[in-house]
């Protein structure tokens, strides 16, 4: 009888994966109240380094061209099918749901990160425009990425809604940090294995597991994050969030009830963009 | 050495601040993108075989050894100097063109280079900032030349050009020219810190004007260094100068090179751009240290076919 | 002192191996998914016109081919590809994209044997950007409702595309990529001197898993194009190629329901003002009508150099065309290859003889021509006037022609002054200028300060007679949608 290699969950930081500084941890229970596995609990200063990771990594993402962009996000999707059985098989003991319907859910994930992939040299013809002002200037509007987007993943959708949240902020250039779900947090370090093997530059994605409401409120009151999706975050917290995300303007995502399996718009893109509208004379 | 007589509109270009001002701005504008593109298509060429081994020997030719660090020692002067003359033991490498060093080391280059084709150049006027009154730069200059240093390189004053004090950057390579007495002068823009193409056309031609023989990229001492896209500039800037004026000026890359490779490309783009004329040691130099070591390893690589070690090159 | 004897540094030969293109001796059409022989037997030969060598042999498409091919398309369209969503339908198309990206080099290498053009340009330009395209496309599939052409916009059909030889892989691409991503089923014809990279890509379309029938590739010369045209079967026409036959396909199908978008000739300007920035504007100049060796329906065929700059220009232009590399395509070296045909030939030499005769001046650079093959020496006629035939018609080969103007008023009415409209170049450094002259230029592309650039996401087509509809962008799935114009 052959004894398994047993896998030790880390914190994905700037393109590495350390433990959290903090040297705590957490035990994660599966669907039926059994040990999964223990996973690193998040400390603030692991939040302020992910935070200075992703700025770090700001200007090289927003800076690449869409193509090369949507190149790189559509090769995450390669990867991600080639895993497809490591995260139907951690959506299932995630989430407690049966092969067949985890595999609906990886699926599901898999064809919204294409999709999303898909939007990253289109959004700005979709969003932009040259607008016919009175006078004879060129004037154009076009969006550009807002810069390091924070993100509370959503509770109980630890693959689907997780990416649902991710791959829009990142597509447009921003790069994030991630409060994976804390009672189900497997599939978001393996995503941010597959996203650290896949030409995304390390930095864009940094993935926190850990306790919520201790990441969630340093996050929101953080002044170089320039905003916050809290998806995930408790109905009774969004209040205090929101009022902590005034202190630098974050742009807030306030979350509502969704069904992730539903097709999105790309409102979740726009969301994450400021419009840069410029003015030029035309004349001989 | 007497600065050739410039055609009369040049030299009334330089005639005062404001003249020189107005020949400088008026010159033509370089599109940063369009250069960049010229640059990625002429990085297409492949050169192999038979004109990869010309490139190399050409590039070793063309070498100014330099070293120029705060712990240099006569020891460390002299192993340099006996890698210039002789690269390579086991081959039949071509010599470098110069060594360079600061100028209380040009005495033991000197006396080390007696008798080889290898000249001493020197750097001089407060490398690598540049920062010192004109008393002390020329004094720099004048204490490498009396020690036997047959080039000189300059660094101009980056501070009076940003600050758009073009007859103050004039006057002193004039001064440094005059002090140069026989010795070639090598005028460094400094192009890392000049920032846009559009300046280092215009620090090419004051150079010029100015009497410097070579413009220089860099002092290697600042990031970014030599660039393709700066070189094209440069390379462009000495062809114009020799289409107005008859006279040749070269121009010298340094600080970055590191490959083989990427030496190759800069001989490729001084050949479409300036042309075959400046593929002499003469009017184009490399200022490296370890792009020597690259160019033996595929020179090498060339003539067996094996890929070499680096333990079988010799260091200095 | 300087030694002024000029050192030679010549390039050795840097020759691409040839046989990565992997050429059969013949090849049969594909339709419905697997390659044929044609019905009526006729067979015709593609050659490398770098030295006249026969490369394959291939079929002609015959009436019963045509109508075998739209039926399959036809079947393909309202039995399968109708019925996929859009996701799965990008998913196909990304399929085709990497599948591109993976067999690159052979593409690329196959591309410059059969149509002549250097290997430096299919490697690094048309094979890159046909990838591209059907990676861009792909994104759309399922996005349709975005596109600002209507809230659930639906494809036409069955579209049948007739492409010319003068980018062969990538018009392909122009085609087929958001013909597919919009949900319709593809005919397509490849220009009869160079089939071998569409039929390339049939196997690629094999390797990919398309549904059989989704596309189709009817090799064949002039007739099969028009009988693809004329086919009843076909709900969309999109045609690039000459004027001439643009005008013939859009008289050919009046009367019918059939949409159409053709892309045909140009005849552009590229104005070069003397503020410019002179050195990259010389290489705006040289890209804009030697590139592709002036087979490009919007090279930048007329030189309008504002009259105060124009000796030092046309200087300066000698100089740099000093340097250019003519010779095999398949060496990495070369920047210009060989004409791609002798009738091109022909019309070339003929047209440049009646610029001599009609009073300008021509000039070319030294380049030894290869004895066999189709050569052409880029050449530059001075002293033109818009009055000349060689300012009026379309050389498509490497000649241009130097017209002067004093004011941006004058190189607008100039530039303006023919029946073509696809692009125009502007060279300044005013930025202002820029805008206003591309305000007034009737042109459907205009690029400033630089030339010759594309991209999937940027719409390119033409105004007047250089044909209607665009292609790549947000715009260019309007060709491929029921919108109602």
């Amino acid at each position: 009888m052959r004894l398994d290699v047993r896998k030790t969950y880390k914190l994905s930081i700037g393109g590495a994966f350390p433990r959290s500084e903090s040297g705590r941890s957490y035990e994660v229970s599966d669907h039926k109240g059994g040990f999964l596995a223990n996973f690193s609990q998040a400390s603030r200063k692991d939040v302020r380094d992910a935070v200075v990771a992703a700025r770090k990594a700001f200007p090289g993402w927003s800076g690449a061209t869409a193509y090369n962009r949507g190149q790189v996000l559509y090769r995450v999707a390669e990867m991600l099918e080639g895993r497809r059985d490591q995260f139907v098989a951690e959506v299932g003991a995630s989430e407690g749901l049966a092969t067949r319907k985890a595999s609906r859910e990886v699926d599901a994930a898999i064809d919204r990160w294409v999709w999303y992939a898909g939007w990253s040299d289109k959004f700005a013809q979709v969003s932009g425009s040259s607008n016919p002002v009175s006078g004879a200037y060129f004037d154009f509007s076009v969006p550009e990425p807002t810069g390091v987007v924070a993100a509370i993943a959503p509770q109980e959708s630890s693959l689907l809604g997780l990416i649902s949240v991710v791959a829009p902020i990142i597509v447009s250039g921003n790069t994030c940090v991630i409060v994976a779900s804390e009672q189900r947090p497997m599939p978001a370090i393996t995503l941010s294995e597959v996203v650290t093997t896949s030409d995304v530059p390390g930095g864009v994605v940094n993935v926190l597991s850990g306790f919520t409401r201790e990441m969630a409120p340093v996050l929101a009151a953080h002044l170089d994050v320039n905003a916050i999706d809290l998806a995930g975050a408790a109905p009774a917290d969004v209040a205090d969030l929101q009022a902590a995300a005034a202190d630098n303007l974050k742009r807030v995502v306030t979350p509502r009830a969704e069904d992730w399996h539903v097709d999105p718009d790309p409102g979740r893109i726009l969301a994450f963009t400021e419009t840069k509208t410029v003015w030029h004379p035309m004349g001989v | 050495m007497t600065t050739l007589a410039l055609p009369g509109t040049l030299v009334d270009a330089a005639s005062s601040q404001t003249a020189l001002r107005r020949f400088l701005h008026d010159l033509p504008g370089v599109d940063q993108v369009g250069a960049e593109a010229r640059i990625a298509a002429l990085s297409t060429r492949s050169i192999k075989k038979q004109a990869k081994l010309q490139a190399i020997d050409m590039a070793i030719s063309m070498t100014d050894l330099t070293t120029l660090e705060g712990q240099d020692t006569p020891g460390k002067v002299r192993a340099l100097c006996a890698k210039a003359m002789r690269p390579d033991p086991t081959g039949d490498a071509p010599p470098v063109a110069a060594i360079c060093v600061y100028p209380d080391l040009v005495a033991t280059a000197v006396d080390a280079l007696q008798g080889s084709s290898v000249v001493v150049a020197s750097v001089a006027t407060a490398f690598p900032s540049g920062r010192s009154s004109l008393d002390v730069k020329l004094a720099d200059t004048k204490m490498a030349v009396d020690a036997g240093a047959a080039e000189i390189d300059m660094v101009i004053d980056r501070g009076a050009f940003l600050a758009g004090d073009y007859g103050k950057v004039f006057d002193q390579i004039v001064a440094v020219k005059q002090a140069c007495r026989d010795a070639h002068l090598k005028v460094i823009l400094e192009t890392g810190e000049l920032a846009t193409l559009d300046n280092v056309r215009r620090a090419s031609w004051l150079a010029m004007l100015a009497g410097g023989d070579l413009i220089k990229t860099s002092t290697g001492k600042v990031s970014p260094a030599a660039t393709l896209p700066v070189t094209l500039v440069m390379l462009e800037a000495v062809r114009d100068f020799h289409d107005r004026t008859g006279q040749y000026r070269g121009v010298k890359v340094a600080g970055g090179i590191r490959a083989t490779k990427e030496a190759i490309r800069y001989l490729v783009v001084v050949n479409e751009t300036a042309g075959p004329a400046w593929l002499t040691p003469d009017l184009f130099r490399f200022g490296a240290s370890s792009l020597l070591d690259d160019l033996l390893m595929q020179r090498h690589k060339q003539q067996t076919g094996q890929y070499w070690t680096s333990d079988r090159i010799p260091v200095a | 002192m300087i030694d002024l004897v000029t050192p030679t540094w010549e390039y050795a030969p840097a020759p691409e191996a040839r046989d990565l293109a992997n050429i059969k001796p013949s090849y049969g059409l594909f339709i419905d998914g697997e390659f044929v022989d044609p019905r009526d037997g006729q067979v015709f030969k593609t050659v490398d016109p770098s030295s006249e060598e026969v490369l394959a042999e291939v079929a002609t498409a015959g009436p019963a081919d045509v109508d075998a091919a739209v039926r399959a398309a036809r079947e393909a369209y309202d039995d399968t590809w109708s019925k996929l969503s859009g996701r799965e339908r990008g998913k196909y198309v990304f399929r085709l994209a990497r599948l591109m990206q993976e067999r690159a080099r052979e593409l690329a290498v196959l591309e410059s044997v059969d149509n002549g053009k250097p290997i430096k340009e299919t490697r690094d330009v048309d094979v890159p950007l046909a990838a591209a395209h059907f990676f861009y496309h792909a994104g759309w599939a399922d996005k349709l409702q975005w596109a600002g052409l209507g809230p659930d916009p639906k494809p036409l059909g069955v579209a049948g595309q007739v492409i010319p030889w003068n980018f062969p892989l990538l018009m392909l691409a122009w085609k087929v990529a958001p013909a597919l991503a919009c949900g319709n089923t593809v005919v397509l014809k490849p220009a009869e001197t160079t089939p071998l990279t569409a039929l390339r890509f049939a196997e690629i379309c094999q390797q990919a898993d398309l549904p059989s029938g989704v596309v189709n590739i009817l090799t064949g010369a002039g007739e099969t194009g028009a009988a693809v045209v004329g086919h009843d079967g076909i709900d969309k026409v999109a045609f690039t190629g000459s004027t001439a036959v643009g005008k013939q396909i859009q008289r050919q199908i009046a009367g019918t329901k059939k949409k159409v978008t053709l892309e045909l000739g140009g005849k552009a300007a590229n104005i070069i003002f003397d503020d410019a920035a002179m050195d990259q504007a010389v290489e705006g100049i040289v890209n804009g009508i030697f590139f592709n060796q002036g087979h490009v329906c919007c090279a930048g065929s007329r030189l309008l150099v504002q009259e105060n700059v124009h000796d030092e220009v046309i200087d300066r232009l000698k100089r740099r065309l000093g340097t250019l590399r003519l010779g095999d395509p398949l060496d990495k070296n070369t920047d210009i290859g060989a004409i791609n045909s002798s009738e091109q030939l022909e019309r070339i030499t003929s047209l440049v003889a009646t610029g001599e005769q009609e009073g300008a001046e021509s000039w070319q650079p030294d380049c030894v021509l290869p004895e066999r093959g189709y050569w052409f020496r880029p050449t530059v006629f001075t002293k033109v006037e818009q009055t000349h035939t060689i300012a009026q018609e379309e050389i498509f080969g490497p000649v241009l022609s130097v017209l002067t103007f004093r004011t941006a008023e004058e190189a607008v009415q100039k530039a303006n002054n023919t029946p073509y409209g696809l692009s125009a170049g502007v060279w300044t450094e005013k930025g202002s200028r820029i805008l206003w002259m591309a305000q007034r230029l009737r042109a459907g592309v205009v690029w400033a300060n630089t030339f010759n650039r594309f991209d999937p996401t940027s719409p390119f087509g033409g105004y007047k007679e250089s044909g209607f509809g665009r292609e790549g962008g947000r715009h260019g799935l309007a060709a491929y949608l029921q919108t109602g114009w």
